[in-house]
């Protein structure tokens, strides 16, 4: 077990590592040479596991975090989470290796690249392996921020700026959705395990929160997967260094959404909406990300639109295959599980291909410097191994033989085909405009990618529009793409291969109610003239036509307007929202202490006094009071009269010390009341405060005599006795209630529990030490605010003078 | 503040070290006794500011060289991974363990991971109140 968690968190612990690492050793040896160990053994220690789940065992993990709150870090290893696990870290490895050269260890900032490369690769792992809905939101979330980190590498461009808060705002919306649909979900089947809800389905599946919490969950799927229209983030997002590219934005991080589909498909799956949902917008983001990718002129929001359809393919995949579902272990189940089998091995091969395609991209923008087809051409002279590979993965993406595109791709299209017959959800009717749009698109598919390689590679050779001398790429930036190239080859020969060991397990997680031995696997790059093959020859035919005369109509579409894409209206909401909130915060933030505070006592006497009220909450009980004496008396009486002399006193230091004066004797009151560890607090506290103000009170101007109008001073009146009030009935029906069960059982034997005596100490550290941690991190966090504030100003002040 | 008082001065340098002191016992004395991590890292906090009071923030900088926005992150950290300590073993996070050892000098001793924790509480602490009055005091 411990094994496990320590290959899993092995990247976020080497992530700690890497600042020293480059420190020490980065003039020597390139930091990305120890930083591809990480990736390559959890490659390693992940296949071990092949033989075994694809025996169908599954394994389950449990790490204890904090289990008074049933918050722990299950893992469960099944053939999903292990078809990713693999896919992270092997496309990692290779992109690490990729990295080592793309970035150069002179020019660059290596260890923030590789901390937030490792960062977001333990995010993912944990994701994909957690099974606890909330843990799997927390890893949702950090791959949506070392996406941001990675994206805005680059931080001192304005476009990788943009690019990285655009990424942020729409997967953490989305992200917040789902986080939303979880929490119902977690309500209604009472367990935060997503395996316990998939074994107990029906209790979920009759609630009326059903639905929502399948809208909230997609929103989530959807704007991590960049389905439409939420997909205008994944183009900006490739301001990112091209490895980046390359693994989070067609490897990994978008197909987390993927993931969240096919996970929740046993619970959501055989619904109506999920299926339309599901379905129709893969479909649609298909049809959407063809079409725009073929309007591009960059090589990489070419490939990002692309991946965007593709990703809209699998979708759509898992959609039909979820029907399944709804027909259970019968002929028309088997016919849709087969679609879901596609949706994997497309999505296997999609990571083959367009990783490849990715750093091809990256070797021609740094072996060129350029990155428009307006500019490229020729390359294949100059570049041969480069341009072998960009023929194979562009090949695999057109969806030609033989390469493992062909494959998936035929089995996208007989899941189109056998929508139709699904005959439920009014699919008699609609069921036919899938091949239709799936045949549309892939037309589209082809044509761009032959764009992608022969206007890059083929044509005439123009030196004088590049900015480089161009030659072919170093061998250790070929090696990546080729190794998947080769894989792109490997699996159009022996597909079986891998649908044995990895696609049936992860199938088997997915379908769970199918039985395994209903259905016969085996694909096939010769599966007789049928109606898939004729689409094929279809789309070969028209997209050679398209492509042969593009000169025609290319100008048309890429004069597409402006003002009706949907990167304009998000423009157009950005800056709106940010006007609005700009004006109201501008209402409210006037920079008057006096306000702010009116505010918050205001807010603060209004909820508490009101809710007080409404909920019965004035309940009063003095029967287990002690007696006041003579020295609590006194006390409070020297408590008043201190607190008179803040009012009323005449200068700052008479104030300050009065206030001193003042939380002594609260002090005082410790001790009387012999708690002993809260009156040494309260005394070292009070000092260092009192020091604190008379360091500001340095700062600030004499106190004078004011004369204020009596408005002024009446709201204040009022406000005062109504805070004081309020804390005052607060604190006595607090006293008069007794709505838990007292803790003090639980403290009397702190020191059997903690071998400590003193009980304070024991609650500080041993039974509330996550408090404690926390509240110091908070602490110190404070401290640097400060610290920045203090710092910035003066700084400030500083340039300023010497202008 | 003042650059030259002779009182606030002797005091001080005789203040200072009894502050340190009982600020080390109140520490060690946390787990039985009143004090802790909390309490032992102010007054600690409190002592320094005093040194920095009396003597000026520039001749006390040069005796004690210490980052005090890395103290603060460094105890932090300690506070952190004393956590993970118990999760390598298959305990849950921040499980704290005692024993009791036969130390020389000190004879049976009792020793508890708690104390590692609450030193990065101290640390945290002191680097924080020691931090923030030096970045307003120094803001001239």
């Amino acid at each position: 077990m411990t094994i496990f968690y320590t290959f899993i968190f092995l990247p976020l612990i080497s992530a700690m590592l890497v600042p020293l690492l480059y420190k020490y050793l980065n003039r020597l040896v390139h930091t990305g040479w120890f930083v591809l160990l990480v990736p390559l053994s959890i490659f390693i220690y992940l296949l071990r596991y092949i033989p075994d789940v694809a025996a169908g065992n599954t394994y389950n993990y449990t790490l204890s975090w904090i289990p008074s709150l049933d918050m722990n870090i299950i893992s469960y290893v099944d053939g999903l989470s292990l078809l990713f696990g693999l896919l992270i870290s092997g496309v990692g490895t290779l992109v690490i290796i990729y990295s080592i050269f793309y970035m150069s260890k002179v020019r660059e900032a290596l260890h923030n690249f590789y901390i937030y490369l490792l960062m977001f690769m333990g995010a993912m792992l944990g994701l994909v392996f957690s099974d606890h809905l909330l843990v799997l939101y927390g890893f949702w979330e950090l791959t949506s921020v070392s996406s941001f980190l990675l994206i805005s590498y680059w931080y001192e461009r304005k476009s990788s700026r943009q690019g990285a808060l655009k990424a942020l705002l729409i997967t953490v919306l989305g992200g917040f959705g789902m986080l939303a649909g979880f929490i119902m979900l977690i309500m209604m089947a009472d367990t935060y395990s997503i395996r316990e809800m998939i074994a107990n389905l029906d209790v979920i599946q009759s609630q009326t929160l059903f639905i929502p919490a399948m809208l909230c969950i997609l929103l989530g799927a959807f704007t991590k997967s960049a389905q439409f229209p939420f997909g205008i983030w994944l183009p900006d997002a490739m301001e990112a260094p091209t490895p980046v590219s390359s693994y989070l934005h067609s490897a990994t991080m978008v197909k987390a959404g993927i993931y969240l589909v096919a996970r929740m498909t046993p619970v959501f799956g055989g619904s109506p909406v999920w299926f339309w949902l599901v379905a129709g917008i893969g479909i649609i983001t298909l049809l959407y990300g063809s079409l725009t990718a073929l309007r591009q002129t960059d090589l990489k929001a070419m490939l990002a639109y692309s991946t965007i359809s593709q990703l809209g393919l699998i979708m759509c995949l898992l959609g039909v295959g979820s029907l399944a579902v709804y027909f259970g272990p019968s002929d028309s189940g088997t016919i849709f599980a087969v679609a879901t089998f596609a949706a994997l091995f497309h999505l296997f091969n999609h990571s083959t291909f367009k990783g490849s395609l990715f750093m091809v991209v990256g070797i021609i923008d740094h072996e060129t410097g350029r990155r428009d087809i307006r500019y490229l051409g020729g390359l294949m002279q100059v570049m041969p191994i480069t341009f072998t590979i960009a023929l194979v993965g562009g090949l695999s993406m057109a969806g030609l033989p033989p390469f493992n595109g062909f494959l998936s791709k035929e089995m996208f299209f007989a899941a189109v085909n056998d929508v139709s017959k699904a005959g439920i959800f009014g699919l008699s009717n609609i069921g036919m405009m899938f091949p239709i749009i799936a045949w549309v698109a892939s037309i589209f598919t082809f044509v761009y990618c032959m764009i992608f390689i022969f206007k890059t590679f083929g044509g005439k050779y123009r030196p004088e529009k590049l900015t480089r001398k161009v030659h072919e790429a170093p061998w250790g930036m070929l090696f990546s793409p080729a190794i998947l190239g080769l894989l792109v080859i490997l699996i159009f020969f022996f597909p079986n291969v891998l649908g044995k060991y990895i696609l049936t397990p992860a199938l088997t997680s997915i379908l769970p109610m199918m039985p395994m031995s209903s259905y016969d696997l085996k694909i096939s790059a010769w599966h007789g003239l049928n109606m898939e093959l004729v689409m094929t020859i279809g789309v070969i035919a028209v997209g050679l036509l398209l492509f042969k005369t593009m000169k025609r109509w290319i100008q048309t579409m890429r004069n597409y307007p402006q003002g009706l894409t949907l990167n304009h209206w998000y423009n157009q909401g950005l800056s709106g929202t940010e006007k609005l909130s700009a004006s109201l915060t501008n209402r409210y933030m006037t920079g008057s202490l006096r306000h702010y505070l009116i505010y918050i006592f205001s807010f603060f006497v209004i909820v508490l006094l009101s809710s007080l009220l409404l909920l019965y909450g004035f309940q009063f009980d003095f029967s287990g009071n002690a007696a006041i004496s003579i020295f609590d008396a006194g006390l409070v009486l020297g408590m008043v009269i201190s607190a008179f002399t803040v009012l009323f006193a005449g200068n700052r230091i008479v104030a300050i010390v009065a206030l001193g004066a003042l939380g002594y004797m609260v002090s005082m009151f410790f001790v009387i009341f012999r708690a002993p560890d809260l009156a040494l607090t309260q005394m070292v506290v009070e000092t260092v405060t009192t020091v604190l103000f008379l360091l500001c009170f340095y700062h600030l101007p004499k106190l004078k005599k004011r004369i204020e109008r009596i408005p002024f001073k009446l709201t204040n009146l009022v406000i005062s006795i109504a805070m004081g009030l309020t804390v005052t009935l607060l604190a006595l029906s607090a006293n008069g209630h007794k709505l838990f069960e007292p803790i003090t059982s639980f403290f009397e034997n702190a020191y059997e529990l903690a071998g400590a005596k003193n009980i304070v100490n024991a609650i500080l550290v041993d039974f509330r030490g996550f408090d404690t941690m926390l509240e110091i991190s908070v602490l110190a966090i404070a401290g640097l605010g400060v610290y920045i504030l203090v710092h910035q100003r003066s700084k400030r002040r500083e340039q300023h003078e010497t202008e | 503040m003042k650059p030259n008082d002779v009182i606030l001065k002797s005091v001080t340098r005789v203040a200072a070290v009894i502050i340190l002191t009982f600020s080390i016992y109140l520490f060690m004395n946390g787990h039985h006794h009143p004090g802790g991590g909390f309490i032992g890292g102010l007054s600690t906090a409190s002592a320094i500011v005093l040194l920095y009071l009396s003597f000026g923030i520039e001749k006390v900088r040069e005796n004690i060289r210490v980052d005090f926005k890395k103290l603060a992150a460094i105890g932090v950290l300690i506070a952190i991974g004393t956590g993970t300590v118990g999760v390598v073993f298959g305990k849950p996070f921040l499980t704290q363990t005692f024993g009791h050892f036969d130390l020389p000098i000190f004879g049976d001793t009792e020793l508890a991971s708690a104390l590692i924790f609450d030193t990065g509480v101290a640390l945290a602490v002191i680097g924080t109140a020691v931090n923030i009055i030096l970045s307003i005091s120094e803001d001239r």
